[in-house]
């Protein structure tokens, strides 16, 4: 499943994360992208904003779809990706390299909490 | 249960993303939305309409019969021409949005949506006074062939010249030697047919067709294309844009209701809306911020909700965030302005000039 990188962190809403020294870098999965289609239009919150770990930190809409986005981690936006925002086809492109946020995180041990990967690819074989 | 057209397994094979729509397990898209949406623009797409529901008045009287219940008027056209047209209630609102073909005063078919299509015969079946409808759902498949190059590809098909038939004409004749009612109708705002052909040689026209279109590209296009292409072009679509809680005239669609017509059900109504004016239009309003308006988006003015979003997308030809929507009379002007609310918060729109989309 070269879909889905071994070095990732995943969470059951199709997100990644992935530590960037302190911080941690999220992003939606290659499933994600797969089932919204054609992404359209990609809204995120500003740096400084604080994001809960399962809630909604934005909003993602393909052509027909209007979809939430999900905070793998709670913590402090540090970094938004804007180019995202403006070319929200790149999540399609590549949904690894088109990483939405970027975040402080407030509870460490919510990152080791996360899926891995063999985890994360054994449920998506399970829902198939 | 949910149903499957005769080209269910064609979808399958050629790696449709099958969903359910209005009860039928429908291709949304095979390679991608937006994609199928540029091939259709461009070049030619083929979509499965099969799902579609006929309607035939067949013998002496059958144009008045079928004329008394539609809002256009078919003895204002010619044998071989088609009319866009509502079916409406007693109370002038949609019971459905139909093509009417004119094949012979004593030969009327109708196309209906596949949602509507049983509701639509029990309604036709109950107001025929003399000339019953008879439902041939069953002994129709239909291909869309939908593209700047979808004349070229099914005239290539065909052994008669098509030159003929014009926008909204039709005849019959054989594709790729399947016999068809060939159309030149649509549903995306291109040139193109809609084939009507038996069931059990829809797979083989299908086939044929994409192996004739191969040097242009053509491939099969799926509902969401279909959906974002007749968006663009501001076509209603009935469940969204029309229902029974709508009049014609307030969805902006006076040009196919024929006042003039000595009678036909809701007349009395919309007569009478016409003249107090209506109260509420549809409009085709873009974003001037960034978003994308959704079917039952309030739409706001000054923070009062006036109005509901009923269709909306953003624009893969017009790269623009566009909705169509019902708003008070005083807001549809050209340049009028006012709020979609979306996730709670306004998003500042303007009312535009449709199509959205026109050709270059």
């Amino acid at each position: 499943m070269s879909n889905y990188p071994t070095d990732l962190k995943y969470t059951k809403d199709h997100e990644w994360a992935k530590k960037a020294g302190s911080n941690v870098v999220v992003g939606v999965t290659f499933h994600a992208q797969d089932a919204l289609g054609a992404v359209v239009y990609v809204e995120l919150p500003k740096v400084g904003t604080v994001v809960k770990a399962h809630a909604s930190f934005g909003v993602i809409e393909s052509t027909k779809a209007v979809s939430e986005l999900f905070a793998p981690i709670s913590g402090k936006v540090v970094k938004v990706n804007d180019s995202v925002t403006a070319n929200p086809g790149a999540v399609n492109d590549d949904p690894y390299a088109a990483w939405l946020i970027e975040v402080e995180p407030s509870a460490a041990a919510e990152f080791d909490a996360l899926l891995d990967h063999p985890t994360y690819v054994k449920s998506l074989e399970a829902a198939h | 249960m949910t149903r499957s057209t005769p080209l269910n397994a064609a979808h399958r094979k050629l790696g449709g993303r099958m969903v359910d729509f209005a009860g039928w397990d429908m291709p949304v898209q095979y390679v991608g939305v937006l994609q199928e949406h540029e091939l259709v623009r461009t070049s030619v797409g083929l979509f499965d309409v099969s799902h579609m529901g006929e309607i035939e008045f067949k013998g002496p009287g059958a144009l008045e019969e079928a004329n008394r219940l539609i809002t256009n008027d078919l003895s204002k056209a010619v044998d071989g021409q088609a009319l866009y047209a509502g079916l409406l209630n007693e109370k002038g609102t949609f019971v459905d949005d139909v093509v009417a073909y004119r094949f012979s005063p004593e030969h009327i078919f109708i196309c209906v949506n596949a949602s509507n299509a049983d509701k639509d015969f029990a309604w036709m079946h109950e107001n025929a006074k003399k000339v019953k409808p008879v439902n041939r759902s069953n002994d129709y498949a239909q291909i869309a062939v939908q593209g700047p190059r979808g004349f070229a590809l099914v005239q290539k098909l065909c052994g008669k010249s098509l030159e003929g038939v014009g926008t909204y004409r039709f005849t019959t004749g054989e594709v790729a030697g399947i016999p068809c009612i060939i159309s030149r109708t649509g549903y995306t705002g291109e040139d193109g047919f809609e084939l009507y052909c038996p069931p059990d040689k829809a797979e083989a026209l299908w086939y044929a067709l994409l192996e004739a279109g191969k040097d242009v590209g053509a491939a099969p296009a799926g509902l969401g294309a279909r959906d974002s292409l007749r968006t663009e072009m501001k076509y209603a679509l009935y469940g969204n844009d029309i229902d029974d809680a709508h009049t014609p005239l307030e969805a902006g669609l006076g040009w196919i209701v024929k006042l003039d017509k000595p009678d036909f059900i809701g007349k009395s109504v919309l007569v009478a809306q016409k003249a107090a004016g209506v109260p509420r239009k549809l409009v085709g309003f873009e974003l001037t911020q960034p978003g994308i308006p959704r079917s039952h988006y309030p739409i706001l003015k000054d923070g009062e909700k006036v109005g509901e979003v009923t269709s909306g997308t953003m624009g893969p030809s017009i790269k623009k965030a566009v909705g169509i929507g019902y708003v008070p009379t005083a807001l549809s002007a050209e340049g009028s302005t006012f709020d979609v609310e979306i996730r709670g918060r306004p998003v500042a729109a303007r009312v535009v000039k449709t199509p959205f989309y026109k050709k270059a």
